[in-house]
């Protein structure tokens, strides 16, 4: 059977004998990141198109229907579009955090896919405290926009920086405690280990209605953190132009535009990993048989299968719900979530102490 | 009670998100009829709605004959002076001087498409037409004289 684990064994065992050690780290390092960057472009462009396509079928229109095979090369063409035009800097602008500000965002975005398991025996860095890391690492990206907003001086884009500051602060509270339902029924921050104890079931299914409401707050509040509609109050197209980007153009915007997307994916990677059993294939109870037809299917296309359903459902959000108010939006999480997924928690850990789960 | 108005709003408000989600849902899974237009594509067989308001037309007869007398109702309702009328006095058989259109001058470059010109018309000579590629290169195209040359008054007309 195809695993890609075999083939990075190859590399390495072929870059180790060729090498002396610390060159073919090296070499390893420069793989790595050549395959996240490839990735990334890859994730873009698909993901652009895959959300175009949904907004368009939602919608009851065709979409995108011009470039290419029913419109399948729109974004393509669109990145050509954004590499060639000019990325002004505005005048009264502070130059440095402004051109600085997108290149954060994007390095946080890329810095979180380093403990992310994509197939078995698949991850860039396989790390005791991967999802402590995910959570610390992606409310960096906050200072990217503050930062973003703050140096554009420009009204709008302080504005958008400052919503975009207060959403993500308060909303990292819910994911967090609703990842730690599933931290205490597995006891281990690896994530590794976590897609591991998923090999009688998944989480969502085997810990009954506790992981099911934790995945309703984490699914909720993983939108607003990464302020996408009904959340995306910093960009507020209707009210602030563009929010935190306005004064980007060219690639500086690309760059937050694809950041966006990134993060979709990486934090839909990681609700896939904790509730959907990550590279796991559906595996019920001990039915032995069933297990094994599941995993004939390669583990790296369950992965993709359960991120990309958790990314349409996100898009689904988008295009069904009405943009919440700054009140509404604070008051849903300090009110609602918080309160729900702190009750969660604990019903979650007598659940997990007395073994009441599968 | 508190409680219990808490939980029915989480409950209420889970319950409107998924009738939206289903809604959605539903259009999403049945991509069958298109509400837009593909345009360029279909400019033969384009059907506008009969009340699409393009730009401001006057109709003629088969015999050169409109209905417009010349009161200048329109030029009055029009709200940014889009309409111009001059008028000429014809003499009739009997000796009488009688007012009637010499030109009607319609700018269309300051046209808002609002429609009230046709609504002030008490004759009913003008109404919009459902023409919208009004594209050109020269500016001077836009301002368009509405009733045709040689054409008059359709008799019975007042």
């Amino acid at each position: 059977m195809f695993s890609l684990e075999s083939l990075t064994t190859l590399v390495q065992d072929w870059l180790n004998k060729t090498f002396p050690p610390a060159i073919a780290l090296l070499f390893e390092f420069v793989i790595v990141g050549v395959l996240a960057i490839a990735l990334f472009a890859a994730l873009g462009l698909v993901l652009v198109i895959m959300e175009r396509k949904v907004a368009a079928w939602i919608q009851i229109r065709l979409g995108p229907n011009r470039v290419g095979p029913k419109g399948m090369f729109q974004s393509a063409a669109d990145t050509v579009k954004l590499i060639m035009k000019e990325g002004l800097t505005p005048d009264g602008a502070d130059k440095f955090l402004f051109n600085l500000a997108p290149f954060i965002v994007m390095m946080v975005a890329m810095l979180v896919l380093a403990p992310i398991g994509f197939a078995k025996g698949f991850h860039i860095w396989d790390i005791n405290i991967g999802v402590l890391y995910v959570s610390a690492i992606s409310s960096v990206s906050v200072i990217g926009i503050l930062m973003a907003g703050w140096s554009s001086n420009n009204k709008y884009s302080l504005l958008g920086a400052m919503r975009s500051g207060a959403q993500m602060v308060s909303y990292e509270l819910s994911v967090g405690l609703s990842v730690l339902s599933i931290i205490v029924l597995t006891g281990s921050l690896n994530i590794n280990d976590i897609v591991l104890s998923q090999q009688n079931g998944w989480w969502l299914f085997k810990a009954h209605i506790p992981a099911v409401i934790s995945f309703v707050v984490f699914i909720i509040a993983v939108t607003a953190e990464t302020n996408r509609a009904p959340f995306d109050l910093s960009e507020a197209e209707s009210e602030l132009t563009a929010g935190f980007h306005t004064e980007y153009s060219g690639m500086k915007f690309a760059l937050f535009f694809l950041a966006e997307y990134i993060n979709i994916f990486i934090v839909c990677a990681i609700g896939a990993t904790l509730f959907l059993g990550g590279w796991m294939p559906f595996h019920i109870g001990n039915w032995e048989a069933f297990n094994h037809i599941m995993d004939y299917i390669p583990s790296f296309l369950w992965f993709f299968g359960k991120t990309f359903f958790l990314i349409f459902l996100i898009m689904w959000f988008r295009w069904t719900f009405p943009r919440l108010r700054v009140d509404q939006l604070l008051n849903l999480e300090w009110k609602y979530l918080l309160p729900i997924s702190m009750v969660n928690l604990i019903v979650m850990t007598l659940v997990a102490i007395q073994g009441w789960h599968f | 009670m508190f409680i219990v108005d808490y939980f029915k709003d989480v409950y209420g408000a889970m319950k409107s998100l998924l009738v939206g989600m289903n809604r959605t849902g539903y259009y999403f899974t049945h991509h069958k009829e298109i509400i837009t237009e593909e345009y360029p594509d279909n400019r033969d067989t384009l059907k506008l709605p009969e009340r699409f308001r393009g730009e401001v037309v006057m109709a003629h007869d088969e015999n050169n004959e409109h209905a417009c007398t010349g009161c200048s109702a329109c030029e009055l309702a029009c709200p940014n002076g889009t309409i111009k009328i001059i008028n000429k006095f014809d003499i009739s058989p009997e000796g009488k001087k009688k007012k009637a259109i010499d030109t009607f001058v319609y700018h269309l470059e300051l046209c808002t498409m609002c429609g009230l010109c046709v609504d002030a018309c008490p004759t009913g000579a003008i109404n919009m037409a459902n023409t919208f590629e009004h594209s050109v290169f020269n500016r001077g195209l836009l301002t368009k004289r509405l009733n045709k040359p040689d054409s008059k008054l359709k008799a019975g007309v007042e």
